[in-house]
């Protein structure tokens, strides 16, 4: 039995009962139940919309519950605001700063305090640390415009990490990457998740997530399935995520119908 | 040389201005990189132009522009962000609206109260009008500028970068929100009887263009914009007492001078790095 393993037995630490968000009157969320448990790598997966953003924003604490419950480690996510990492969408960051990939990483040990609790050593060991595990250790004093969209995803990454919490939200870490940034991304996501880490990705690709990910939360503003993504990503519940658009997921070889089972 | 460069300070109220300029011109240019790279130009442009209801009412009242500098900053700041967060138009429009609407009142109050005001130098400014008082007032605001921002510069700039990321690390970014423009509006007021209304944008926002684009890190950026700040300050000073021109235009004029050399200076500098790729 792994560490991994050991971690994550019977230790529920998010925990959804009935959640509900509403924007005024229109639902983003509504009744969403789930439990997932410490150390799991899950995927979020959902149409625009569908409430990935929005379930992250709760569970980061920036947006209240309207109805029902949601808990990270017994408390909600407003009492343990700042223990949790989040990886924002991209397009949400004000890239025109022309800030060093030190300085982005820096704002991981950011607090609120007037003046960092942390002495300069320990603050610049921390940074080189967390660059070192994404791999970016000899982009430290780059300027992050000359970064490319992949190694930007790995310095925010750098900079959840630099936070050293337990929980890590990452809002589409795979958009406007191409296809070897996103296995660079997903190969750093399994050795931070090996560490015992719990991470969250709202993600639009549901491909080989059996393969990627240990469980799937599909939501399309409910929550439609909950699982290992082999056994939940049924058709029945791709249909129901992404509605008349289903066709686009079942030309995937691994999603297959009852109709083609009874051909077999 | 020398006699040529200290002959204005043969007079006292020359001196009062270099020392109005300089504080002006600094306290500016450290916020202009934040308000340019948070694309806030309209915004100071609005929080300048809200000033002239304030004034009126002020200068009726029996108060100088400086004197008004603190409390009609603070009334700006926070009227202008209640105001944008809470009305669903988009936060152009709502800066369009409070702008104009704000400025139209000025001018009515200044009709209705009847107040004495050289339109002119309050649009344009008049430096060499400061008194000693001024003087005492614009470097105390310079000083609780530049000490608020060292204080919570980290704070400030992972706000201004992302301010999800802030929020969700728990950094109080309300707080952070209304103490920018807390700062950019005492900066903005207290700047009035140098450069105006309308031209205290050009030093807000072209020194810190113009070192966008000669330096590659925002900490050095805020040093450059100070440097041109201050170099355009002086300058514009100098250029109104030899020729006798109006002090705020010079200085803005000055500053555009410096930008277009920055810009000019950007563009050989990338041709030469494009030329070196192509060689290499």
């Amino acid at each position: 039995m792994d560490t991994k393993e050991v971690n994550s037995i019977n230790t529920p630490l998010i925990i959804s009962d009935g959640c509900c968000v509403h924007f005024g009157s229109a639902p983003a969320l509504e009744s969403v139940d789930f439990s997932i448990n410490k150390g799991k790598k899950v995927a979020v997966v959902g149409p625009n919309g569908g409430g990935k953003s929005t379930l992250f924003n709760a569970l980061a604490g920036l947006i209240p519950l309207t109805e029902g419950s949601l808990t990270i480690d017994g408390k909600s996510p407003d009492e343990v605001r700042g223990t949790v990492s989040y990886v924002p969408q991209k397009d949400l960051i004000n890239w025109s700063f022309p800030l060093s990939v030190k300085q982005v990483v820096e704002m991981g040990i950011t607090s609120k305090k007037m003046f960092n609790v942390f002495k300069r050593k320990k603050i610049n060991d921390k940074i080189k640390k967390a660059l070192q595990d994404v791999g970016l250790e000899e982009k430290i004093n780059d300027n992050i415009k000359s970064l490319s969209g992949g190694q930007l995803q790995r310095v925010l990454i750098a900079r959840a990490l630099a936070q050293d919490s337990e929980i890590l939200l990452l809002d589409e870490a795979f958009s406007a990457v191409d296809i070897g940034a996103q296995e660079d991304i997903m190969q750093l996501i399994d050795s931070i998740n090996l560490d015992g880490k719990t991470i969250l990705i709202a993600t639009h690709d549901v491909n080989n997530l059996e393969e990627k990910f240990d469980e799937v939360l599909c939501l399309n503003k409910h929550c439609c399935a909950y699982g290992d993504p082999a056994e939940v990503l049924t058709p029945e519940v791709i249909e129901e995520m992404y509605g008349s658009h289903t066709e686009l997921f079942m030309n995937k070889s691994h999603f297959t119908t009852e109709k083609d089972n009874s051909n077999d | 040389m020398i006699e040529l460069i200290l002959d204005p300070f043969k007079y006292d109220f020359m001196i009062r201005s270099l020392i109005t300029a300089i504080a002006s011109g600094a306290m500016l240019s450290i916020l202009g990189p934040f308000a340019i790279n948070r694309n806030m130009g309209f915004m100071a442009d609005a929080m300048a132009h809200a000033t002239l209801p304030i004034i009126a009412v002020g200068v009726f009242l029996g108060f100088s522009i400086s004197e008004l500098g603190v409390p009609a900053a603070i009334l700006i700041a926070i009227l202008l962000g209640i105001i944008i967060k809470n009305t669903n138009v988009g936060e152009d429009t709502a800066i369009g609206i409070i702008f104009s609407s704000f400025f139209a009142l000025g001018f009515v109050l200044i009709s209705l109260l009847n107040v004495t005001i050289n339109l002119e130098d309050l649009l344009f400014g008049q430096i060499l009008a400061v008194s000693t008082s001024d003087v005492y007032i614009v470097v105390t605001l310079l000083t609780i500028v530049l000490l608020v921002v060292i204080v919570y510069f980290k704070q400030l700039l992972f706000y201004s970068f992302d301010p999800i990321g802030a929020e969700v690390k728990g950094l109080n970014t309300t707080f952070l929100n209304y103490l920018f423009l807390i700062l950019l509006s005492i900066a903005i007021v207290g700047s009035l009887q140098t450069v105006g209304i309308i031209l205290v944008l050009s030093m807000l926002i072209i020194p810190a263009a113009a070192a966008k684009l000669v330096v590659d890190t925002f900490v050095t950026s805020i040093k450059v914009s100070v440097l041109f700040g201050v170099t355009s300050s002086i300058t514009g000073l100098y250029l109104s007492y030899f020729f006798n021109l109006p002090s705020g235009p010079s200085m803005s004029l000055v500053a555009t001078t410096i930008f277009v050399l920055a810009f000019l200076s950007n563009k050989i500098r990338k041709k030469g790095s494009l030329a070196t790729v192509t060689i290499s």
